[in-house]
């Protein structure tokens, strides 16, 4: 050992200081994104909990865990009524999933626009998404055919189609030769929204009794929730999600401006490209399964910058817990706040995610 | 004027460069080279075609003709990624988050060495702080790029470029509004960089900074080469009185001989 040169320490040294720096990190990291998995199977269990009949934690636990796939641990089951495994299995735990898939989906693709973008204004909404989606809801609800896709109508697939037509309308608006403008791009939007929402707006207004299920639509709701509908949306949320999770370290590298980024080696055109087809596939997905809710996808990428920091790669996972957790949260509000009535989802999220964001921006200077 | 020192290696060939910007022409056929290690200063008053040559050369202005070769190679032959491997650009004022740290920003120049999937490695760690403890910005790096001085600012952006371990660094304006020991200290690392082998083109304001450290300068008017060669053949008071329109006295610096440039104060000189 006496023969290592002296310059072997020095070197040795450096290294483990940077592996000590970046184990504290990735502990830190892997701390805040802890707390929120551990903070949403808490929201889950209380979502499941509450409703018209109240279930005790302990039972909705044993019964949850007693259907798991693969795992199926038996904990004690006795005191769990066939009714109420019949409620947390068929009725809320659908539904609580399907408003976490929902909000993760809306956050993640919030956190990714706003990146896209680098403007911290940018959500689902701004490329016209939820307007195009609630078009295509419209026209399957005012339309004659007695359709029904697998139990749930026509709604999701026209809300998709909606969705994805007017991202392209505006993607192809504001293409230009090799280049597509951050603003080009948000005014095609602005411009496609105000077309699809007029429609939509005819529909409403000429459509008589017809027409009212699409004011459930539009403000969002996790009523019709069902296994299969949130079976069919999933695979193209993983699908974006996994696409953009691939793609997280680029979208640091495009916080820079776009000939940084391009002077860095990066095609900017195509990561751009392929950041707003997954991100906008996420939302359209999402929008068609619960309809338009607004505010997700706004604040909490917002919220997850202020806890973890700019990193995407960290930014993104957290979003995703945090708009699970949030859009839950915001459903129990929303059916247990005037009981039996039930309030629109997307109604609380802005009721509630207002003032706590503007709390928030005040409090921390957001936006210098 | 060819240049006595003429270049064996050519690390950048630019030959017949046109760059049009909104239909108008701004570089008009500009031919030059880079050696490997040594340090060139691209000189010309503004609005002459400093920035879009050196924009050009890292591939982000669009050329009507002529080309430009790192290694031999074209830039499309290239590709942006092994572009990036190689030329390295630090911008006059870049834009970043300002919550951005220094540590976060001088890793991004490891982008270009890393693959789609591929994490940060201790050693891609390692090189970062090493670019910032060349740069002068070691004791930074934990501080958000919002909260620096712009003369730390710069440090942080030239530390990235060294990060990305270029063969070729392209610097615009890198000692605008430095205080003169910052001026001083960022040409230091800029010799050392070319004795290690690095070739730099560095666009300067300053004639009298690049007179005394550039081993060559190229002198870029109204879209056109004007003059080449060692800044004492390029730096004469004839030739910037025609390229600026300035009067200016050039004298010599009394130990390595770099000329100086002075103004000239007309009605001083007409008192005599």
């Amino acid at each position: 050992m006496s023969d290592i040169p002296a310059v072997v320490p020095a070197v040795l040294t450096e290294q483990s200081v940077i592996r000590a720096q970046r184990l504290r990190g990735g502990a830190r990291t892997f701390g805040a994104i802890g707390l929120a998995a551990i903070l949403l199977v808490a929201v889950i269990t209380l979502a499941v909990m509450v409703g018209a009949a109240a279930i005790p934690a302990r039972a909705v636990i044993a019964i949850i865990l007693h259907r798991l796939p693969l795992l199926a641990i038996d904990l004690d089951t006795t005191g769990t009524s066939e009714a109420w495994q019949r409620i947390v299995m068929e009725v809320r735990l659908p539904r609580v999933l399907t408003a976490g898939v929902a909000g993760a989906a809306l956050a993640y693709a919030g956190t990714t626009y706003q990146g896209v973008f680098r403007n911290p204004l940018a959500d689902s909404f701004l490329l016209g998404i939820a307007s195009g989606a609630a078009l295509g809801a419209s026209i399957a609800i005012m339309a004659p055919l007695g359709v029904d896709t697998y139990g749930f109508g026509l709604v999701p697939p026209l809300a998709f189609a909606g969705a994805c037509l007017a991202v392209t309308l505006a993607y192809a608006a504001a293409r230009i030769g090799d280049t597509v403008s951050n603003t080009r791009l948000i005014l095609a939007g602005v411009a496609i929204s105000s077309a699809a929402g007029a429609v939509t707006s005819f529909i409403l207004l000429t459509g008589g009794e017809r027409a009212i299920p699409i004011f459930a639509f539009l403000f969002g709701s996790f009523n019709s929730a069902t296994w299969p509908r949130l079976w069919v949306a999933l695979p193209y949320i993983a699908l974006g999600g996994a696409v953009i999770a691939m793609h997280a370290r680029l979208l640091n590298v495009l916080q820079l401006d776009e000939e940084q980024a391009a002077q860095l080696g990066i095609d900017v055109l195509r990561t751009k490209f392929v950041l707003l087809a997954a991100a906008s596939l996420i939302a359209a997905a999402a929008v068609a399964m619960a309809g338009v809710i607004g505010f997700v996808g706004l604040i909490v990428p917002h919220v997850a910058r202020m806890l973890i920091g700019t990193d995407y790669r960290r930014l993104l996972p957290l979003a995703a817990l945090l708009g699970a957790s949030f859009l839950i949260a915001a459903d129990i509000i929303a059916r247990t706040a005037l009981q039996p009535q039930e309030v629109p989802v997307g109604v609380v999220t802005a009721i509630v995610g207002a003032p706590f964001f503007l709390t928030l921006m005040r409090a921390r200077r957001l936006g210098g | 004027m060819r240049t006595a020192s003429s270049p064996t290696t050519s690390l950048l060939t630019v030959s017949d460069l046109r760059v049009n910007l909104g239909g108008a022409p701004v570089l008009r056929g500009v031919g030059l080279t880079v050696a490997a290690g040594e340090v060139a200063g691209l000189l010309g008053p503004n609005g002459v075609g400093k920035t879009t040559l050196l924009r050009a050369i890292s591939g982000v202005a669009p050329s009507a003709a002529g080309h430009v070769q790192v290694h031999g190679a074209t830039l499309a032959a290239l590709g942006r990624r092994r572009l990036a491997q190689m030329v390295a650009v630090v911008q006059q004022l870049p834009e970043a988050p300002p919550e951005l740290r220094v540590e976060e920003l001088v890793l991004l120049g490891r982008t270009p060495h890393l693959g789609l999937l591929a994490r940060e490695s201790t050693r891609d760690y390692a090189i970062a702080r090493q670019a910032m403890r060349r740069a002068g910005c070691a004791m930074l790096a934990e501080r958000a790029l919002g909260t620096l001085s712009g003369g730390q600012r710069r440090r942080a952006f030239i530390a990235r470029a060294l990060a990305q371990e270029p063969a070729l660094l392209l610097l615009d304006e890198p000692t605008a509004n430095l205080d003169v020991q910052a001026q001083g200290e960022t040409f230091e690392l800029l010799r050392q960089l070319a004795a290690e082998g690095v070739g730099v083109l560095v666009a300067v304001h300053d004639l009298t900074l690049a007179a005394a450290y550039c081993d060559r300068v190229v002198l870029l008017h109204e879209g056109r080469i004007v003059a080449v060669g060692t800044p004492a053949e390029v730096i004469t008071a004839d030739i910037v009185h025609r390229v600026y329109g300035a009067h200016v006295d050039v004298i010599h610096h009394p130990v390595h001989g770099a000329p100086i440039v002075v103004p000239a104060r007309l009605e001083a000189t007409r008192d005599h």
